[in-house]
């Protein structure tokens, strides 16, 4: 059972009280969009041994949505984030690469 | 025979005189003793019989790893099976029966499998029943299910009369095993200043260390331990516990602790076993070893024992498991049994070693007592049924030639130890397999990690390789030091403990007895007890090409139940390996799961069972309704009258009488359930075109609109009326089961794609009580209860407003779900009460009745709508239900919309929505499939529809459904088939869903 540290109200929480929602970072695609570009949203997850970049929800506290940054083999955590961004902010980026040199995720890295 | 010696036992010294039944037979133990000392000092060798031969089975182990010795226990609500004789503690009027045999144990029909034992190989189930497909039904599976399973289940009826609970733990340090190692890890810790919670599984603090003997500091060990007993217990910082164990380890220092409080003392109030949720910053595992057993012919006969059980029945029972013990080994550890056995005066007629070089100093003991040594020896079978009666000496190279028949009642065997690694393994310690010791033992540099990549569990004792006393005892003193620090403890000052040197000649990997054994041999050669695997069906598995461990093991059943193969498991992998004609580490081993042993159901429910199993959603009037005939439904965590009864009345009579009353006269429902969210804010508009399929931003104040709301992929999640409340402000309501998740769904949107966009959401569902006025009568009461005008004129159907009625502050929506005319009427919840008691009076000259779900649910199946979960699955879109009204064709986007043009999704043979009615009037089973001509892919007959709603309408006199039938509207007149699972089949013709006022008539009043 992990152990998160919600960045919005600075909780750190069982798993119990946050809920898992799958990979962070998506880009929407809807109308106008190629049957293979929206399959790729819909559909199409990373499922690394190593870094990932998921999120989570603190449900059973203030409610606000997140993102972790955590090794899927060590369930080593780098590093929560709030949701509301388009990639990683940098000190998350390094916190990863101080711990895994030559990271890639996606195309972050 | 096996029987209670005078010299007396560690833990049964003064204890008092007990009794217990056994199979009906009144047997007497001595306090302090284990079901099985008990058994064994009244002779009963014999326990049960095997899984899957019935071959009689005896004792084999002393604790937690016993793999034959397992008994049904307790009455009929106390009922468990597959209890370990070997944990549990005898009490007074404990009641078990032996398991796996019929009639009896002394004799059992089903020791026919034995003599078909070559008939039975390793994949038999999976050969055998897999052709005729036929004969399963019928045949197979009655056969399996006669067979399968260890024990019997307890009866679905009996209720456990035990609580059990879950208790919270904190602690720096978390020892686990209170064995000489884990006492001495535990008392480093503690002195770093830490929180130190140190855990046993048995009753007795010391583990083997005081049976094994030898010095620590230069005094006997036993002495050393009772010394360090004392001065943990007088630590402030320090938490004790025997009699429980640690289960599992789990992500970032999370150990699962079980104990068990009352199981040796029934009679005691409180718990039965107490569920330990601990968080520990560092876990050192002192958890010991496991003696293996040695694999020769006849190795299961009751009266084969491991060496180490044999002893401490001996020291600590005052037990002995035979007159004439012969031992079997191929390390030292097995000669302190012999030498035991000796200085109690039992006869040990020989010593085994299948070592050609034979033991160290522990044998020239052995041979100064007289004991007659056989070195580079083997057994090539034990003699003997129901009881050992002799062994066949022979070389260990050769093939099992017998050099000469040593009679005998009992034979130790030692294979060797293996560490227990399981907590270790749990979350993901990686092991190294030890060539010296031939065992696996943890990989210190691949530990478990937690949260900051750091390992988070460390190894003591024996569990860590360090079988000599003089070794482990400052391992774990080095362990507890390191494991106090690294959770933040001091340097502690502390001398570090020096066990007595001993000198052992080291253990030679014997995993066939002898090397050469024959197929004859083999095929007698067990290596798991418990479900009854060989030698030869590993190495049949592994010739037909099961060469994963993990293959092997489901293969052949080598492993698995209650013992999780904890015996079993490194003989099966080495012989495995052989077979492979590879080494042992490169066939690895199965994965290590929790718990340790098994823990009972009771323990994980803890509190949560009966009325705390889940907290109840009530509405204002559930205390009304309750003393007003409801028949209460499970709506998620709500519960709902289905109807309520009058008395004298049946549910079906009660569901008839509302159903026809609301639609003659007036009816009222608690609606209360029904999800409220308030969107509210600049973008609310905006927020809700892109949630619903139609638009709302149009929607104008005081107006109420009927939406859609699907999931990115198309699908129909949600539905209910939107409200407008002002131009910021809307009130969307959801289903009962749906008002969480979608307001959920709302802030998902709101906080991770859409978080620039000006909107809030409150789930305001338990704010207001919400009553369904039904009825051609429902304007009647209002108006009689007054305070606003509720016409036509002034509240439109699809209106809304505020005012007051009866004097209370009202929130009034005309909507209907049933086709009639319809106000539903929100009030604080805190008035709903009296609200509801007012229009109960004021309506009674009207015929106002309350109704339940079923009358709601069949006055809008008569008027065709659709309900979220029965005419929706996840799979269903909202052109299946002819909703294309609802999905607007002006919006740019919405959820669901670009899923809606994927082909699948707009394919034109789906199966959609119409309305069944059966040729006989019966009512159509729920659920029921249409079939034609034809089979599918599986053999099934081809399907083109099923039920979705069914249920017997009073107004109409007969059944009414609605189903999803392939191009369902272009059939209407055509009458389709239903077969039902008694054989018979329904008919019914396809009519529109629409079967109660089509035109609407009824509810725009």
């Amino acid at each position: 059972m992990l152990i998160l540290e919600c960045p919005c109200c600075g909780v750190t929480g069982e798993e119990t009280e946050f809920h898992a929602g799958g990979e962070a970072h998506l880009k929407r695609h809807s109308v106008g969009s190629t049957d293979d570009q929206f399959e790729e949203y819909l559909f199409m997850r990373e499922n690394p041994r190593g870094v990932h970049l998921e999120r989570w929800r603190h449900n059973n506290g203030c409610g606000k949505w997140f993102h972790a940054a955590r090794c899927t083999m060590t369930l080593e955590v780098f590093g929560t984030y709030p949701a509301q961004t388009y990639e990683p902010p940098q000190e998350i980026k390094d916190a990863i690469s101080a711990k895994r040199p030559g990271w890639s995720w996606r195309n972050f890295s | 025979m096996s029987t209670r010696l005078k010299t007396g036992g560690r833990f049964t010294d003064g204890g008092a005189q007990l009794s217990f039944d056994f199979n009906g037979k009144k047997l007497k133990g001595v306090e302090g003793d284990t079901l099985a000392s008990a058994l064994l000092a009244n002779d009963q060798m014999m326990v049960g019989r095997s899984f899957k031969y019935h071959r009689p089975r005896g004792i084999v182990a002393s604790g937690g790893e016993e793999p034959n010795a397992l008994f049904n226990m307790g009455g009929t609500d106390d009922f468990e099976p597959n209890q370990r004789a070997t944990v549990t503690e005898l009490f007074d009027g404990l009641k078990i029966t032996s398991q796996n045999h019929w009639p009896s144990l002394e004799f059992d029909i089903g020791a026919i499998n034995k003599h078909l034992s070559r008939f039975l190989p390793a994949g038999f189930y999976y050969k055998m029943f897999i052709h005729p497909r036929p004969l399963w039904k019928h045949v197979y599976e009655p056969f399996i299910r006669q067979s399968a399973g260890l024990g019997k289940a307890p009866r679905a009826q009996d209720r456990d009369p035990d609580t059990y609970e879950h208790f919270y733990h904190f602690t720096d340090v978390m020892v686990v095993g209170g064995g000489v190692a884990g006492l001495q890890a535990a008392y480093a810790a503690a002195l770093t200043g830490v929180k130190v919670l140190l855990v046993e599984q048995t009753a007795h603090w010391g583990g083997r260390a005081p049976v094994d003997g030898g010095e620590v500091d230069g005094l006997p060990v036993g002495n050393y331990v009772d010394n360090l007993v004392a001065e943990l217990s007088a630590m402030d910082n320090v938490t004790m516990r025997t009699r429980m164990m640690g289960a599992g380890v789990y992500d970032h220092g999370y150990v699962l602790g079980y104990e068990r409080l009352r199981d040796h003392q029934p009679a005691e109030i409180g718990p039965r076993h107490r569920l330990w949720r601990i968080r520990a910053a560092q876990i050192v595992t002192a958890t010991g070893a496991i003696e293996r057993p040695l694999s020769f012919a006849g190795n299961d006969v009751p009266g084969v024992m491991l060496a180490g059980a044999v002893r401490d029945y001996a020291v600590n029972f005052g037990v002995s498991i035979g007159d004439r013990t012969v031992v079997v080994t191929n390390n030292d550890d097995a000669y302190r049994t012999a030498i035991t056995l000796k200085g109690l005066g039992l006869d040990v007629p020989c010593i085994i070693d299948a070592r050609a070089g034979g033991g160290g100093a522990l044998a020239e003991d052995a041979k100064a007592l007289g004991i007659r040594v056989e070195n580079g020896k083997a057994i090539a079978k034990v003699k003997g049924t129901k009881r050992v009666t002799g062994v066949s000496l022979c070389v260990q190279a050769g093939e099992g030639a017998e050099l000469e028949e040593i009679a005998c009642d009992a034979v130790a065997m030692s294979g060797g130890w293996s560490p227990v690694v399981h907590l270790w393994s749990h979350c993901g310690g990686k092991l190294i397999w030890d060539e010296q010791q031939s065992h696996f033992r943890p990989d210190a540099e691949r530990p478990p990690m937690g949260a900051t990549g750091e390992g988070f569990v460390s190894v003591a004792g024996s569990a860590n390789g360090h079988l000599q006393l003089a070794e482990l005892i400052g391992d774990a003193h080095g362990a507890g030091l390191a494991a106090g620090r690294a959770a933040g403890g001091n340097a502690a000052k502390a001398t570090i403990p020096e066990g007595a040197p001993t000198s052992e000649n080291p253990v030679e990997p014997v995993w066939l007895m002898p090397q050469g054994a024959g197929i004859k041999l083999r095929s007698k050669t067990w290596l798991d007890y418990q479900n009854d695997v060989k030698v030869s069906d590993v190495q049949l598995a592994a010739q037909e090409g099961f060469e994963s461990v993990e293959h092997a093991k489901r293969y052949t059943t080598l492993g698995m139940a209650t013992d999780q193969g904890k015996l079993s498991n490194i003989n099966g992998l080495a012989v495995l390996s052989d077979a492979l004609g590879q080494p042992i580490p490169q066939t690895g081993t199965t994965t290590f799961r929790p718990p340790y042993t098994p823990i009972s159901m009771g323990a994980i429910g803890g509190e949560a069972r009966g009325k705390v199993f889940q907290p109840l959603r009530k509405t204002p009037l559930y205390e009304w309704s309750d003393t007003h005939g409801s028949d209460w439904e499970p709506v998620g965590a709500w519960r709902r009258p289905f109807a309520y009864l009058q008395p004298g009345e049946s549910v079906h009579d009660a569901v008839n009488r509302e159903v026809k009353n609301t639609r003659e006269n007036l009816g009222l429902l608690d609606a209360s359930t029904l999800g409220k969210l308030i969107v509210k804010g600049p973008d609310a508009g905006k927020f809700l075109d892109m949630l619903y399929t139609n638009m709302m931003s149009t929607l104008k104040v005081g107006k109420c609109r009927y939406g859609l709301m699907c999931s990115e992929n198309g699908f129909l999640i949600d539905d209910g009326v939107v409200a407008r409340l002002d131009e910021e402000t809307f009130l969307c309501h959801t289903t009962t089961g749906g008002a969480d998740t979608i307001h959920g769904h709302m802030e998902e949107w709101l906080q991770t794609e859409w978080w620039d966009w000006n909107v809030y959401v409150a789930n305001v569902t338990e704010q207001f009580a919400q009553i369904a006025v039904v009825g051609p009568n429902a304007r009647k009461v209002l108006e009689k209860l007054g305070g606003m005008d509720v016409s036509k004129e002034a509240l439109a159907f699809m209106e809304w407003a505020d005012g007051t009625i009866g004097g209370f502050d009202a929130r009034v929506f005309r909507i209907s779900f049933s086709g009639e005319l319809s106000y539903e009427i929100a009030v604080p919840a805190s008035q709903g009460l009296a609200f509801w008691e007012a229009l109960i009076e004021a309506g009674e000259e009207f015929g106002a009745m309350p109704y339940g779900t079923e009358t709601l649910h069949i006055l809008r199946a008569e008027k065709g709508f659709i309900m979220i979960g029965d005419e929706t699955d996840g799979t269903v879109i909202p052109q299946d239900l002819n909703l294309h009204w609802a999905l607007s064709k002006k919006k740019e986007d919405y959820l669901g919309k670009r899923a809606h043009q994927r082909s699948h999704m707009a394919d034109t043979d789906r199966w959609k929505l119409v309305g069944l009615e059966t040729v006989d009037k019966s009512v159509l089973p729920d659920g029921a499939y249409a079939v034609e001509e034809g089979v599918n892919a599986n053999g099934q007959r081809n399907m083109f529809g099923r039920v979705t709603s069914t249920y017997y309408s009073a107004n109409l006199e007969r059944g009414i459904a609605m189903g999803l039938v392939k191009n369902g509207p272009d059939r209407m007149g055509e009458v389709i088939e239903f077969p039902k699972t008694d054989g018979t089949i329904i008919k019914a013709k396809i009519v529109d869903p629409v079967i109660y006022d089509p035109e609407g008539a009824k509810q725009n009043v």
